[in-house]
């Protein structure tokens, strides 16, 4: 082959994204047991109060919102950090198939998955979907 | 009840719930929803975010082995990816404008129908079959793991399948949920797939539909850490478990899970459409 880059094969593709779904899903799950942790061992004998609606704190509905709390070692933000990084794997995994595909030649491929990145960012950006 | 008997309780729940919907690639919703709001008297809102976590919780916690094993097929996969997500935008536009009530009694009927034809044994594109051009051309056909060795499969009816799975996100942007059940119609009786690529595609993609809203439920509070680490914990060790069970299971029998499955689906919609509650 004259380009000294490996072109991909579709077991590559599928090793690649395998794995990147399973880092992201193990990270998240770590994060989250983690959190759980300090949430049950602080709040354990309360009774919890999901009958009623409030929504979860104005904190821990944004993004800055959350790292900011999972710094500061609260167990609910831990928690929702890992929750943030669980909704991001298939975001990331898309981005990747992107580079994915690329590496593989597959135009016809990346124009699919751009077009599916595209679609999904518009509908988290525009926030209604 | 105190919080951690309550973590406890979702969490038993929540690995049964991922076992079964990695196994028919819906996603566990069907189990988590009833079980929060009916049995545990969470507001909807709060079980609805849930909901929503261990879909995506499933849709990974499986995949990562789908997708490594050869079941899963990605190019199908992100194709019609295209299609749900596009329908999921609409749907979510429409949904202001349209009763739902009557929608879920629709798709309950649909559903209904679907659990009898999805539960019979049905003659599957294996081996020496002959390829369709656009699927070809689509770069579709590919070969997954049975008992007997790797297998060829021939994927028919692209803009059948392409086309329910526009509806199928649709339905997701309008009811939240039931999308994983016709991403499972769409690429078993429309395209002719083998049951476990269909199961497991779906499974593969159902995770970034659902992704595409969690910003919405998030910013609006449905996602509370509380209510949702249990699930989330819960449903990724029952999808693990349930991958490694699909790839040793018979067809017939997982057949016959999914029909049930989404029968008892079917009277959860009709129910909600009738009364107005989950």
């Amino acid at each position: 082959m004259a380009n000294p880059a490996r072109q991909w094969s579709d077991q590559d593709v599928e090793e690649w994204i395998g794995n990147l779904l399973r880092a992201g899903v193990t990270l998240a799950a770590a994060v989250v047991l983690f959190g759980a942790c300090v949430y049950l061992a602080r709040h354990g004998h309360e009774v919890p109060q999901y009958h009623v609606f409030v929504g979860a704190p104005t904190d821990l509905r944004s993004i800055s919102g959350i790292i900011k709390d999972a710094l500061a070692f609260k167990s609910r933000g831990l928690i929702q950090l890992g929750l943030l990084l669980l909704i991001a794997t298939p975001v990331v995994r898309v981005a990747f198939s992107v580079v994915a595909f690329a590496m593989e030649r597959d135009r016809l491929y990346v124009v699919v998955t751009l077009i599916v990145l595209a679609v999904l960012t518009y509908s988290l950006a525009g926030g209604r979907l | 009840m105190n919080i951690i008997e309550f973590t406890l309780v979702v969490w038993v729940a929540s690995l049964f719930a991922g076992f079964v919907g990695s196994l028919t690639g819906l996603g566990g919703g069907i189990i988590i929803t009833p079980l929060l709001t009916l049995a545990l008297g969470v507001d909807i809102r709060y079980a609805i975010g849930a909901t929503l976590v261990s879909v995506i919780a499933t849709s990974s916690g499986a995949a990562a082995a789908y997708v490594r094993e050869g079941f899963s097929n990605i190019r199908i996969g992100m194709f019609l990816e295209i299609a749900t997500t596009l329908g999921a935008v609409g749907g979510a536009m429409l949904a202001a404008r349209i009763p739902t009530s009557a929608i879920s009694i629709i798709f309950g009927l649909v559903l209904m129908y679907s659990a009898y034809a999805s539960s019979r044994p049905r003659h599957e594109h294996l081996g020496n079959c002959r390829p369709n051009p656009l699927a070809t051309r689509l770069k579709m056909n590919g070969i997954y793991p049975t008992p007997n060795g790797p297998m060829g499969y021939c994927p028919q009816a692209v803009p059948a399948g392409f086309s329910m799975m526009f509806g199928a996100g649709v339905l997701s942007g309008l009811l939240g949920i039931g999308s994983g059940a016709v991403k499972v119609i769409a690429m078993d009786q429309a395209m002719g797939l083998p049951f476990k690529v269909s199961t497991t595609t779906s499974n593969f993609m159902i995770g970034v539909t659902a992704a595409a809203s969690a910003g919405v439920y998030l910013s609006r509070g449905y996602i509370d850490p509380g209510l949702a680490m249990p699930v989330m914990l819960g449903v990724v060790a029952g999808s693990l478990a349930g991958a490694r069970v699909l790839a040793q299971a018979k067809t017939r029998w997982l057949r016959l899970v999914f029909g049930v499955v989404i029968a008892i689906m079917a009277f959860e919609m009709i129910y909600h459409g009738l009364t107005g509650r989950m």
